[in-house]
């Protein structure tokens, strides 16, 4: 094998067997990080001996067995020390004898034990960025190299997240298991905010020149299918992938061939990926039968299913996203909740409705420096014929634009609003 | 990444209920793991149709497909993160084939969804965009 083309095939099967092998070790071993340490291991031993002896038949036992190999000496050394551990070496020794079969705890059931990583590994005694961080690494299988290149920080900062976030776990005691009642819909919350993060970062960069990171929405989109095929009884867990899949199906026709961004209603739409429209409504049909129509996911998903239904932009049933929106801002109260409720207003009654809704925000702190308060109200100044504070609004909002892409558009609206003024 | 894993045979064995259940755990693997999206195994030539062109004639031809030597058995569509996944899972799942359907062959093919953007591949709405 040539040794480029072999590094990058055996890390597309620790990528397929990382998870597994974590939940599995740390199912035998009660402690997360040390699975994650040792699953890392075994990576290091594969890419040293895989490149000469070829990838084995089997590669999820093959790294298992080495794993496992890696546990046997760090607890015999620490053997002495701890009690828990020592029967726990007993444990897995007699197994080793009786039981050579090292496929066995590879074939269980992987889908609690995949729930239980998920929720330590969004637990939320760790930071969230953290917790963004680690569900990537031991859940995608992303390369903390990777991670920091998707978020644009350094290496060493999410390595840095990562080793505290491990000590926070071991140093906590947390126990591996998976919540329940009460505290199970607390914690899956912390979970769907972690993945939605993770979705939000790659679909909308806030920073940089790109306008979108598709690996991350990628990477979210994966933890919730695994999060609806493993807790498949949770209306928020479908609702959040209908969601992601739903705004996900619009990438391709977000940006034009120069990367400038287009917006919603100006796309077109051939280029909206049906298929992911369907996996998103269906998702959506779910949450429906599981009672969940009224929770903060569903009613975005709704949100959004109702421009994915829409044949074209004027078909958009604009009287239904309103009241959605005021379904949600019942839900929770926000002023980002009611600007969006005002552009649905203006679109079913009316710019000069929105406007009085959007006047009404002005003073609201939280949208002090939000560019696009100011984007909108521009909009909706324009077509009410107020050209030049139409083009103040836009100057405004391009000035407060983070992102590049965002702000070239701004300014391109304001210099058609002057140009609109002068005629 | 999306991808289309394709597996054909010239063999028309049943799968043996070993390989059946070593399928069924794989396929439960992987759409736990979030990676597969659909998959589906498909039924013989004789319940299918092909409707083709040829010499500016529109023809539908009921299966079986006399000139069909290789049948396609069943489909799987993964999202990945690259070729390198796509072909370790192929790998995996004949592996599967090998041990639980001792003597029959086939081929697993891995085709990779068009993507806008992509380099060596034709857009169709190439022209609309620009």
């Amino acid at each position: 094998m040539k040794a480029a083309g072999a590094h990058q095939a055996i890390l597309a099967v620790w990528r397929i067997e990382q998870p597994r092998l974590i939940t599995s070790l740390a199912r035998l071993l009660r402690d997360v990080p040390l699975a994650e340490d040792l699953t890392q291991e075994a990576l290091i031993v594969a890419l040293e001996r895989w490149p000469k002896a070829g990838i084995p038949e089997r590669p999820g036992a093959w790294l298992m067995t080495t794993a496992k190999h890696r546990a046997l000496d760090h607890l015999r050394r620490r053997r002495m020390l701890d009690q828990k551990h020592e029967m726990i070496v007993r444990e897995m020794e007699e197994d080793e004898q009786i039981m050579p079969d090292l496929d066995t705890p590879l074939d269980d059931d992987i889908g609690d034990e995949m729930l239980r990583l998920i929720f330590t590994a969004c637990h939320p005694l760790i930071s969230r960025e953290a917790r963004v961080a680690l569900a990537l690494r031991m859940i995608c299988g992303l390369t903390t190299e990777e991670i920091a290149r998707a978020f644009l920080v350094s290496e060493a900062t999410i390595a840095q997240r990562i080793v505290r976030a491990k000590k926070t776990l071991s140093e906590s005691g947390l126990s591996y298991e998976t919540p329940h009642g009460e505290e199970l819909s607390q914690r899956l919350a912390s979970v769907l905010e972690v993945v939605y993060l993770i979705f939000n970062e790659g679909y909308t960069a806030a920073r940089g020149e790109n306008w979108m990171r598709l690996q991350l929405c990628s990477e979210a989109l994966r933890l919730g299918r695994i999060l609806t095929s493993v807790a498949p009884q949770e209306p928020e867990a479908h609702a959040l992938l209908a969601l992601m899949e739903l705004n996900a199906s619009r990438a391709a026709a977000r940006t034009d061939a120069d990367g400038n961004p287009i917006l919603l209603l100006d796309q077109n739409r051939d280029r909206w990926d049906r298929l992911q429209i369907r996996r998103g409504l269906k998702a959506l049909i779910r949450v429906h039968e599981l009672g969940g129509a009224g929770g903060v996911y569903a009613l975005q998903a709704a949100i959004i299913a109702c421009h994915a239904k829409a044949g074209t932009a004027d078909e958009t049933d604009w009287r239904r996203i309103a009241d959605l929106y005021a379904e949600l801002a019942l839900l929770v109260p926000s002023p980002i909740v009611e600007l969006n409720r005002a552009v649905a207003i203006g679109m079913a009654d009316g710019p000069e409705m929105a406007l009085e809704i959007i006047d009404g925000l002005r003073d609201e702190p939280a949208l002090k420096d939000y560019h696009l308060l100011p984007s909108v109200r521009g909009d909706l100044l324009y077509k009410l014929g107020r050209y030049d504070e139409a083009r103040q609004a836009f100057e405004t909002a391009a000035a407060l634009a983070e992102n590049q892409r965002e702000r070239d558009l701004l300014l391109r609206r304001a210099a058609e609003a002057a140009g609109a003024e002068k005629n | 990444m999306r991808f289309m894993s394709i597996v054909t045979s010239s063999d028309h064995m049943q799968p043996t209920p070993e390989l059946l259940e070593a399928m069924h755990k794989l396929a439960d693997r992987e759409i736990k793991a979030g990676r597969m999206i659909d998959t589906a195994g498909l039924m013989p030539l004789a319940t299918g149709a092909r409707v083709t062109i040829k010499d500016g004639k529109l023809r539908v031809v009921d299966g079986p497909f006399v000139e069909a030597k290789e049948v396609v058995g069943g489909y799987a569509i993964f999202e990945l993160q690259s070729k390198e996944e796509a072909v370790a899972l192929a790998v995996e799942f004949m592996q599967l084939h090998k041990d639980f359907m001792p003597g029959w062959e086939g081929t697993c093919e891995v085709r990779a969804y068009f993507e806008p953007n992509a380099e060596g591949v034709c857009d169709p709405l190439a022209e609309a965009r620009a």
